[in-house]
C-alpha cells in the first residue's frame, strides 16, 4: 500500500468516527474503551488513595476516609467555612494532604489529583448532587 | 458533673486540665463512696502509633494518647483499673508498641489489654504478647466477672499461608476497606476456653466481655463484624446481666440483643464514619444508636475520645470523654432493658443534625 492511499484510508476512517461520534449514538467500542480510561484512573486513585502518595509521615486518606465515605463530593464546590470560602472538591484534598498527611499539595490538574477525585466521586456514584450543602 | 461542653469551652477547659481538677467525678452520690459494687474504670482504645522512621512517630496519633492518659489519671474518684481496647500500633513493630506502652505507662492505674488486629498481624500477635502476655484471660473484680477475648483472628489457613513478610500480611489487614480482607473471629478453641471459663461462674454474677471488634454483626465490609458472633452470644445467653464492651470501630455504637448490651469505644487518633455512609453497600447498623456527626478534620482531636465506665448496677454506664465534641453519657436504661443515652435517646432530636 502506498502512503497516499494509507493516509486516504485513515482520514476517510478518522471522518466517519468522528461522524459517528458527533451526530449518532456511541457505539459499544467507544463506551467500552471511555469507561476503561476511566476505571483505570480510577483504580489508580484508589492506589494513591490508600498510601501512594509518597508523604513522608506515611498517613493515608482511607485512614479517615475508608472507601472514600465522609468527603460528600456532591456537596462541592461549598462554602468551605474553615477556609472561608468557596471551595472545589481538589482544594479541600489539598488541605488533608497538607495537614494529617504533612504532605506538598497537589496542582490541581495533577494526574494524582484527578485520579483521587475520580475515585472519591466514584465510591459516591449514585448520590444526588447538592452543591452548597452541609 | 459530666456537663457536656463544647468547642467554645475548649480553652477554659483546657486551663482546668493544666490545673489537674478536670470535672470527670462519676454518680456516686446516689450509690455512696463505699457501695463495693459501685466502681468505675477507663477505657482507651485504638491509638494507632505509628512510627515513620527511626525515633520519629506520627504526631496525632501520639497526641491523641497522650491527652487520653493525662485526662484519665484526672478521674475522680480514681479508676479501679483501666482497659486498654487494642490497635496500640498501626503496623504491629516492635517500635510502635513500645513507643505506645511507653505512654501508657504513665497511666497510674493497672492496665489489661485486648489485642487488635494492627497489633497482630506482622508477627501473629508475638510481641505483644511477650509485652503483655495472654491475648485471652479472665478476672473477678468486686462482684464482676470479666472476660477478655481475641476476636480478630481469622481463617488458619489464611494466617498461615506462606507470605514473603509478616507485613504483607499485616497490610492486608491494616486496610480496613481492603476488598480482599478477612473476616474476623474469636474461633473454636477460645470459644471452648470460654465455655469452661464461664462454667464456672454462677448465673447472677454481672459478666463483661472485652472484645477488639464488636462480637455482633454490623458492617462486614470494614471487619464492624465477627464470623462467629452468634455462637459467642449463645454464651453468654445464661446470665442475667452481660456486656460486651469493643473498640476497632472509632466511634459510638450501641446496641441490645437479648440478655446482651454492646457499648462500643473511640479511637483516641481518629474516627471512622458510620458504614451507612458508603453507599454502595448495605450495613446493620444497630437501630438504637443515636450516631455522633461526622468529624470537622479542622478540629485535630475531633471526634475521638476515650470513656469511663461505671459499674453500679452490673450494667455499664459509659461516659465518652470527646475532647473537641460534646461529651455523651450511653448509660444501661435498667426499666427500658438497654443502653440509651442520656441526652438524645428520647427526644425527638439527633445528636448533631448535619452532616
Ligand atoms: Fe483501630
Ligand atoms: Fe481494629
Amino acid at each position: 500500500m502506498n502512503k497516499t492511499l494509507s493516509t486516504i484510508s485513515v482520514l476517510a476512517m478518522t471522518l466517519s468516527f468522528s461522524h459517528t461520534s458527533q451526530a449518532d449514538n456511541f457505539t459499544e467500542a467507544d463506551l467500552k474503551h471511555w469507561n476503561d480510561e476511566f476505571m483505570s484512573v480510577v483504580d489508580h486513585g484508589e492506589a494513591v488513595f490508600h498510601g501512594g502518595l509518597k508523604n513522608e509521615n506515611t498517613v493515608s486518606c482511607d485512614q479517615c476516609h475508608p472507601n472514600a465515605t465522609n468527603i460528600h463530593p456532591e456537596t462541592y464546590p461549598k462554602f468551605q467555612q474553615q477556609l472561608g470560602k468557596v471551595a472545589v472538591l481538589g482544594e479541600m484534598i489539598n488541605w488533608c494532604i497538607m495537614n494529617p498527611l504533612e504532605g506538598e499539595p497537589l496542582a490541581l490538574d495533577d494526574p494524582d489529583m484527578t485520579a483521587i477525585q475520580s475515585y472519591i466521586h466514584y465510591e459516591r456514584r449514585g448520590v444526588k448532587l447538592a452543591p452548597g450543602k452541609h | 458533673m459530666n456537663k457536656p461542653f463544647s468547642r467554645r469551652d475548649f480553652l477554659k477547659r483546657t486551663a482546668v486540665v493544666a490545673a489537674g481538677a478536670l470535672p470527670l467525678t462519676n454518680i456516686e452520690i446516689a450509690f455512696g463512696k463505699n457501695n463495693p459494687k459501685n466502681f468505675n474504670f477507663a477505657y482507651i482504645s485504638d491509638s494507632h502509633i505509628t512510627q515513620i522512621k527511626g525515633n520519629k512517630f506520627v504526631r496525632n496519633w501520639d497526641r491523641g494518647l497522650i491527652r487520653a492518659v493525662a485526662e484519665t489519671n484526672l478521674l475522680d474518684p480514681k479508676p479501679d483499673f483501666v482497659f486498654y481496647g487494642g490497635d496500640i500500633a498501626q503496623l504491629g513493630k516492635p517500635a510502635e508498641i513500645d513507643h505506645g506502652l511507653e505512654i501508657l505507662s504513665g497511666l497510674n492505674a493497672k492496665t489489661h489489654y485486648v489485642m487488635g488486629e494492627h497489633d497482630y498481624y506482622v508477627d501473629l500477635g508475638d510481641y505483644w504478647q511477650k509485652q503483655l502476655g495472654a491475648d485471652h484471660y479472665s478476672f473477678d473484680h468486686k462482684g464482676v466477672h470479666f472476660v477478655v477475648l481475641n476476636s480478630i483472628l481469622t481463617y488458619e489457613k489464611w494466617m498461615h499461608q506462606k507470605w514473603d513478610k509478616g507485613m504483607d500480611r499485616m497490610k492486608q489487614m491494616a486496610r480496613l476497606d481492603n476488598p480482599h480482607g478477612q473476616p474476623f473471629m474469636v474461633g473454636e478453641a477460645q470459644r471452648k476456653w470460654l465455655q469452661d471459663d464461664l462454667s464456672k461462674i454462677s448465673k447472677d454474677t454481672p459478666l463483661v466481655v472485652f472484645s477488639h471488634s464488636p462480637l455482633q454483626k454490623i458492617y462486614k465490609g470494614w471487619n464492624f463484624w465477627t464470623d462467629d458472633a452468634e455462637q459467642v452470644q449463645a454464651l453468654l445467653k445464661p446470665f442475667d446481666k452481660a456486656t460486651v464492651i469493643y473498640g476497632h470501630v472509632h466511634q459510638i455504637q450501641y446496641n441490645q440483643i437479648g440478655n446482651i448490651s454492646f457499648n462500643s469505644a473511640m479511637a483516641t487518633a481518629w474516627p471512622w464514619p458510620y458504614p451507612k455512609s458508603y453507599v454502595q453497600k448495605d450495613s446493620y447498623m444497630p437501630k438504637l444508636t443515636v450516631e455522633m456527626n461526622r468529624a470537622d478534620p479542622f478540629f485535630e482531636r475531633d471526634a475521638t475520645g476515650w470513656q469511663f465506665i461505671n459499674m453500679h448496677t452490673g450494667n455499664v454506664d459509659l461516659n465518652y470523654v470527646l475532647p473537641d465534641n460534646t461529651n455523651r453519657i450511653v448509660a444501661f436504661d435498667s426499666k427500658a432493658g438497654h443502653p440509651a443515652d442520656k441526652d438524645f435517646q428520647y427526644k425527638q432530636t439527633v445528636a448533631q443534625d448535619h452532616y
